[in-house]
C-alpha cells in the first residue's frame, strides 16, 4: 500500500486547501467528550481523543433524515405527492476515524446494498465521504477489535490510515478516494520502506496492547433455538434499563423507524435512528407484541449481533469491539461476556449425555 | 438508482364495506400512471406498503388476483393511525403503494397439486387473492381439488359474501363456509368453528395435497392438530405472518423472526420452516 509523509506543519494548511474541494468533518471537544462535528474554514480536528462518545455513523446516516417533502394544500397541483427531498452529496471528508468506526460501515453496507434492494439514503451519503482514520496507538481497556474482526490500525472502510509518528503522520493511501483527497490536500511526499516498517512496528505494539478479547469461534455451528432458550437471558437482561442507549452509541447498529411529521400543511416523511430495546419497536395494531418483555429485547439485540449476522452473512459478527455500549450502559451490561456466555454455552446435561 | 421508498400514486376507484360492523373496507385502487401497473406485477400471496400522506404507511395483503387487471384491491380493518384514516378517504381521493412485496405462496411447488385453503376472520384478504387466481380459466386446469374452509364470527362477518355465493355455485371448487354461531333461519352453510369444520371437511393428507391457513392465531393453535391428525406433514402446511413493519425491504430491522425478515424473507413460511424459528410472531 503507499505511504506518504504529512509534516505535521503541513497539516492544517493541507485541511485547509481539501477544505475548497470537501466539507470537513472531525473529532471536537464538547465537555468531557468528542464528538463529529463539521469543521470551519481553518479549524483542525482534535486529534487527542480516545474516541467520540457517539460513533461516526450519523454521518452517513443521520439519526434524523428527511426521505420525501409534500403538502396537503388542495390548492396545490402536486399535493398529497410525495417528493425527493433536497440532499447535498457533495464530497465530504471524515478525519479522524477509528479504524473501528470505519470498519463498522462495511459492515453496515450489508444491509443497505443488497441484491434486491438498494438503499439510496445510505449509498449516496456513504459514496459521497472520504474517511481518513487516524491508527489507534492507545486503545481503551474496553476496545476488542482484534477478536471482532477489526483492529487499531486496520484499513478495512477507510480511504487513508495516519500514523502520528512524531514530527509527522505517515500516511497509507488505501483507495482512489484516499489518492483524490491527498492530492487535493497537496500532501504528496513519498515515504521510504522504513515508514512502512515503522507502520507495522507501531501496529503490533498497538495491537498487543488490546488486553480484551472475544471468543466467537463457536457461535455459528451453535443451534439458533438452543440458544435463544438458553437460561442465561434473565440473568442477562435482569438489570437492562431499556434505554437504547447500547444501540444508538453502536457504530453497527441500523435500524430505524419511519414516521410522517406535518407542519400545518405542509410534511416530510423522515427516518429515525429506532431501537429493539423499545418495545413499540415490534408492537403490533391489535396490541399483541412478539418481544413485549424486556428479556425478549435484550436477547434480540445480542442474538441478532452474535448469532442471526453471523449465520446470515458468514463473515464474523455484527460487532467491531469499539466498546461503546460497554463503557455506557448505565447498568455494566457487557457485550464481551455475553458472547462468552453464547460461544461458550452447551445443553445441561449434554456431559452426561454422550453416547458413543 | 431507483428508490425502494417511494410509492406508486394510486387514486381510490372504489370503497367497499365488508361487514357489518363497518371495520373492515375494501379499497379498489388504480395506478395514476398506467406504465407502474407493469412494474407493479405481483403474485397472490404478496403484500404492499398502502401510504396515506401525512399518516405514514401499513403493509397490508394484496386481495386482487394478477389475473384482475386495471386495479389493485386491499381489505383494511380499522386499526389504528393510518387504517382508521383510510376509512374516512373517499373514490377520488390520491394515496400510494409501494411494492410488491414479500415472498408469495409457492404457486410453482403448487402445480398440479391440491390446495385445501383455511381461513378465519377478516385473513381472507390473499386467501381470497389465491382462489380467484386459481379459478381462473387460464389456471384451474393446473391445479387439482381445491378445498376452502373459512369462517367468521357471523354471517355479516364474512368478507367477499357475493364472491363466496359465487363459489358455492361451482362444481371444481368445494367450499365449506362457516360461521361460530347464528340465529338467520335462512343460514345454508356450515355452523362451528373454523377446526371443527376442518375436521369434518377437509381431505386427509397425501403427499399432493397442501393445506393454506391464514387467521388469528387462536384458529391457528387449534386448527394445526387438526391438520396433524388428518396427517399433514408440516412442509406442507403453509401459513402467512404478520410482523410489524415499516421499511417492508429488509432494511429497517423490525420484522425479524430469527435470521429471517417477514417482509422479505416471507411472510409466507411453512409450518416445517416456523418449527425451526424462534416463536417471535
Ligand atoms: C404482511 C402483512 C399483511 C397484512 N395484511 C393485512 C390485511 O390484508 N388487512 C388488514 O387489515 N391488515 C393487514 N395487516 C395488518 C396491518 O398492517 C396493521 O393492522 C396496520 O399496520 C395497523 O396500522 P395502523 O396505523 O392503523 O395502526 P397503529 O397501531 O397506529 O400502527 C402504527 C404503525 O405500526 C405498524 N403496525 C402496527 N400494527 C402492525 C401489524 N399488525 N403488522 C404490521 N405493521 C403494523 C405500521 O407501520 C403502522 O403504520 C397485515 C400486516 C402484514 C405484516
Ligand atoms: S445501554 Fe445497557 S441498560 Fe441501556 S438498553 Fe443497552 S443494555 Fe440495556
Ligand atoms: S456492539 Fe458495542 S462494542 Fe460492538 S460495535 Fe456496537 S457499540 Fe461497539
Ligand atoms: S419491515 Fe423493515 S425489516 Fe421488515
Amino acid at each position: 500500500m503507499k505511504v506518504i509523509y504529512i509534516e505535521k506543519a503541513q497539516w492544517a494548511s493541507g485541511l485547509e486547501k481539501a477544505g475548497d474541494s470537501f466539507r470537513l468533518w472531525g473529532p471536537v471537544r464538547r465537555g468531557q467528550f468528542y464528538a463529529f462535528e463539521e469543521l470551519a474554514g481553518g479549524q483542525v480536528p482534535a486529534l487527542d481523543f480516545r474516541n467520540t462518545r457517539l460513533s461516526a455513523k450519523g454521518l452517513v446516516y443521520p439519526q434524523s433524515e428527511k426521505m420525501f417533502e409534500y403538502t396537503l394544500d388542495p390548492g396545490q397541483p402536486d399535493h398529497d405527492l410525495l417528493k425527493e427531498a433536497q440532499k447535498d452529496y457533495s464530497p465530504r471528508a471524515v478525519l479522524g476515524i477509528r479504524p473501528c468506526d470505519a470498519d463498522a460501515f462495511e459492515l453496515v453496507a450489508r444491509n443497505f446494498d443488497t441484491p434486491e434492494y438498494q438503499d439510496p439514503y445510505w449509498l449516496r451519503a456513504r459514496e459521497a465521504v472520504t474517511l481518513v482514520g487516524l491508527a489507534c496507538a492507545a486503545p481503551c481497556s474496553t476496545c476488542f477489535c482484534t477478536s471482532a474482526g477489526s483492529g487499531p490500525f486496520s484499513t478495512k472502510g477507510l480511504d487513508i490510515l495516519l500514523v502520528d509518528s512524531g514530527g509527522n503522520f505517515l500516511a497509507q493511501v488505501a483507495t482512489p478516494k484516499g489518492e483524490a483527497f491527498a492530492q487535493a490536500a497537496g500532501w504528496r511526499q513519498p515515504a521510504d520502506d522504513a515508514a512502512a516498517a515503522e507502520i507495522d512496528r507501531q501496529r503490533q505494539v498497538a495491537e498487543a496492547r488490546i488486553d480484551s478479547h472475544v471468543a466467537t469461534e463457536r457461535l455459528r455451528q451453535q443451534d439458533t433455538l438452543t440458544l435463544h432458550a438458553a437460561p442465561f437471558w434473565d440473568d442477562v437482561a435482569f438489570a437492562c434499563i431499556n434505554c437504547g442507549t447500547c444501540t444508538y452509541l453502536c457504530p453497527t447498529c441500523w435500524c430505524f423507524d419511519i414516521q410522517d411529521e406535518t407542519h400545518g400543511r405542509q410534511g416530510v416523511r423522515l427516518r429515525n435512528w429506532d431501537s429493539c430495546m423499545f418495545p413499540l419497536f415490534t408492537l403490533h395494531g391489535s396490541g399483541h407484541n412478539p418481544r413485549g418483555q424486556k428479556v425478549q429485547r435484550v436477547r434480540q439485540r445480542f442474538m441478532h449481533k452474535l448469532k442471526y449476522y453471523v449465520d446470515k452473512y458468514e463473515n464474523g459478527i455484527q460487532c467491531v469491539g469499539c466498546g461503546r455500549c460497554v463503557r455506557h450502559c448505565p447498568v455494566n451490561i457487557d457485550i464481551r461476556k455475553v458472547c462468552e456466555l453464547m460461544n461458550s454455552y452447551t445443553l445441561a446435561g449434554d456431559s452426561c449425555a454422550v453416547v458413543s | 438508482m431507483q428508490n425502494p421508498y417511494l410509492p406508486y400514486a394510486v387514486r381510490i376507484e372504489d370503497i367497499i364495506t365488508e361487514t357489518e360492523d363497518k371495520n373492515l373496507k375494501t379499497f379498489k385502487l388504480a395506478f395514476e400512471n398506467p406504465a407502474d401497473e407493469e412494474k407493479f406485477a405481483y403474485a397472490a400471496g404478496q403484500f404492499a406498503e398502502l401510504s396515506v400522506t401525512g399518516k405514514g404507511e401499513i403493509p397490508i395483503g394484496i386481495a386482487s388476483s394478477p389475473t384482475e387487471k386495471g386495479f389493485v384491491m386491499f381489505t383494511v380493518n380499522k386499526v389504528g393511525l393510518v387504517s382508521s384514516h383510510l376509512h374516512t378517504m373517499q373514490p377520488g381521493d390520491l394515496m400510494g403503494i409501494r411494492g410488491p412485496l414479500g415472498n408469495s405462496y409457492p404457486w410453482e411447488l403448487l402445480e398440479g397439486k391440491n390446495v385445501v385453503i383455511i381461513g378465519g376472520g377478516f385473513a381472507f384478504t390473499t386467501l381470497r387473492a389465491s382462489i380467484v387466481y386459481m379459478l381462473d380459466p387460464a389456471n384451474r386446469s393446473r391445479f387439482g381439488d381445491i378445498h376452502v374452509i373459512y369462517g367468521a364470527r357471523s354471517p355479516g362477518m364474512l368478507l367477499y359474501r357475493d364472491e363466496l355465493a359465487g363459489w358455492e355455485a361451482r362444481d371444481d371448487i368445494h367450499m365449506h363456509i362457516t360461521v361460530d354461531a347464528t340465529d338467520d333461519p335462512h343460514w345454508k352453510y356450515n355452523v362451528g368453528f373454523v377446526p371443527t369444520i376442518t375436521e369434518k371437511k377437509a381431505p386427509q393428507a397425501d403427499a399432493e395435497t397442501y393445506a393454506i391457513i391464514c387467521g388469528p392465531p387462536i384458529m391457528i393453535k387449534f386448527t394445526q392438530p387438526v391438520l396433524d391428525n388428518l396427517g399433514y406433514g408440516h412442509d406442507h402446511i403453509i401459513m402467512s405472518l404478520e410482523n410489524r413493519m415499516k421499511c417492508g425491504i429488509g432494511m429497517c430491522g423490525r420484522c425479524n423472526i430469527g435470521r429471517h425478515f417477514v417482509c422479505k424473507d416471507g411472510p409466507v413460511f411453512t409450518l416445517a420452516q416456523l418449527n425451526g424459528m424462534p416463536k417471535e410472531y
